[in-house]
């Protein structure tokens, strides 16, 4: 058995002193592990780090085996960010989350598609933020998750959506929500299809609500079933925003 | 294949970096046919070793003094602190007479996905040590790694506000590298990193 695509590195395990333990994602085969040798060299270690697009080999003798990989560097994403604390959070925090929430080796074309976009666009920096909002939107609509932002779930309206049910994750209007306002989740505009009216930047305010909101249901549906806390890095990308909304002119 | 005494020395040899079984019996063999010359010295400096050697208490490198012989030193530059993921990174170091100050042993890196978190480092002490107000400047050299990196950021911010220097050593170009074989991320990291000539 093998085969060979354009892949992901989501993480990189150790094994032994110079191999590791891999888990890559494709657009065909979903999130794969398999052995990748003297992935923890000298000089095979630059390309086997998170965030890194690599054109990776797949051999295994069965399906159900390991496997092992082999690969060639196509884009160095983790080496672009290295320097820029936001970019490498916000790279650390979508490879755990993709590696932590994906079931393996099930494919999921558009959180590959939406993944690959998005590392590519790191460097440019924090407004990269609101689409990795959206790209976790999109990674809970795949799983099974997806949150209903059509219309109001207490009016029916389809304007003036503002919160979020915590329990359904149905959308909420501020008439609907009433005197409940304080007991759901802020919708940012981000999450909302573009309008007309709506050409504002997104803030670290929406940033900062929109990370609660997709972190929320990540943790309750997603790895609470699995008995599992949100990854580490998602945690330190959320306490980053926090910072960053408290030190904004606005704040 | 010779007695358990054999198999055990075999089997604890292969457990070492950079040994494996087949390794492992050749250095068993080459020790048990020469005890006198090889096998006892060698056991008596592994004891002597295993008795004395302990981490620092200021810096965390491994010496047979505490504090260890290079935090001990009047002639080092005791406001210049260099920040190593392990002790063997500050061998590779005074290995190369390029730093005329002090370490510390971070003792890893942050890493979400081995579960080691700020708790799990030598960072306290290092922050303590800046605290006391002597140090000017301290120096990351960790890996350009995603983990090093991360643990680089994360320093930074404590270690800034107590008004001290942080810089980081550099990342670009090896001696004696042609261009044309490094990697691509190497390659963008020196283009960032120029600097005047």
């Amino acid at each position: 058995m093998e085969w060979e695509a354009p892949g992901i590195v989501l993480s990189v395990r150790p094994y032994g002193e110079a191999d590791a333990i891999a888990a890559v994602m494709t657009e065909a085969h979903g999130a794969h592990r398999g052995l990748a040798r003297g992935a923890q060299s000298r000089g095979r270690a630059a390309l086997w780090q998170p965030g890194n697009l690599v054109q990776a080999r797949w051999v295994g003798r069965l399906s159900e085996q390991l496997g092992a990989f082999s690969a060639e560097l196509i884009h160095p994403a983790a080496a672009l960010v290295l320097d820029d604390a936001l970019a490498l959070a916000m790279l650390t925090a979508v490879c755990a989350t993709a590696e932590s929430a994906l079931p393996e080796r099930e494919p999921h074309p558009r959180v590959f598609d939406g993944l690959l976009h998005l590392l590519a666009r790191l460097p440019q920096g924090a407004a990269q933020l609101s689409a990795l909002i959206r790209w976790e939107a999109d990674l809970l609509s795949d799983l099974g998750y997806g949150l209903d932002l059509a219309s109001c779930a207490a009016t029916g309206a389809t304007t003036g959506l503002a919160y979020v049910s915590p329990k359904s994750g149905r959308a909420v209007s501020a008439e609907g929500a009433g005197t409940w306002a304080d007991r759901l989740l802020p919708l940012p505009a981000l999450l909302l299809p573009p309008t007309p009216l709506r050409n504002a930047p997104d803030t670290p305010a929406d940033w900062h609500a929109g990370l609660r909101l997709t972190g929320h249901f990540l943790a309750r549906d997603v790895f609470g079933l699995q008995h599992k806390p949100l990854p580490a890095a998602r945690i330190a990308l959320y306490d980053r925003v926090a910072d960053m909304m408290e030190t904004a002119p606005d704040a | 294949m010779g007695g358990p005494e054999i198999d055990r020395l075999i089997g604890l040899l292969a457990r070492l970096p950079g040994f494996g079984p087949r390794s492992a019996r050749r250095a068993a063999l080459r020790l048990l046919q020469q005890p006198e010359t090889r096998m006892l010295p060698l056991a008596n400096a592994l004891a002597e070793a295993a008795r004395a050697v302990r981490p620092c208490a200021a810096c965390g490198n491994l010496d047979s003094q505490d504090p260890c012989t290079i935090c001990a030193d009047p002639h080092r530059d005791h406001g210049l602190i260099c920040v190593v993921e392990g002790v063997g990174d500050l061998w590779a170091l005074e290995r190369a007479h390029v730093h005329r100050g002090r370490y510390h042993v971070l003792g890893g890196t942050l890493s979400a996905l081995a579960g080691t978190g700020p708790d799990d480092l030598n960072v306290e002490p290092l922050l303590a040590r800046v605290r006391e107000g002597e140090v000017a400047e301290v120096i990351l050299a960790l890996g350009a790694t995603v983990e090093g990196a991360t643990t680089m950021h994360w320093l930074t911010e404590r270690l800034k506000p107590l008004g001290v220097v942080v810089s980081r050593v550099s990342q670009g170009v090896p001696m004696g590298g042609a261009l044309d074989v490094l990697d691509d991320g190497t390659l963008a990291a020196a283009l960032r990193s120029r600097r005047p000539f």
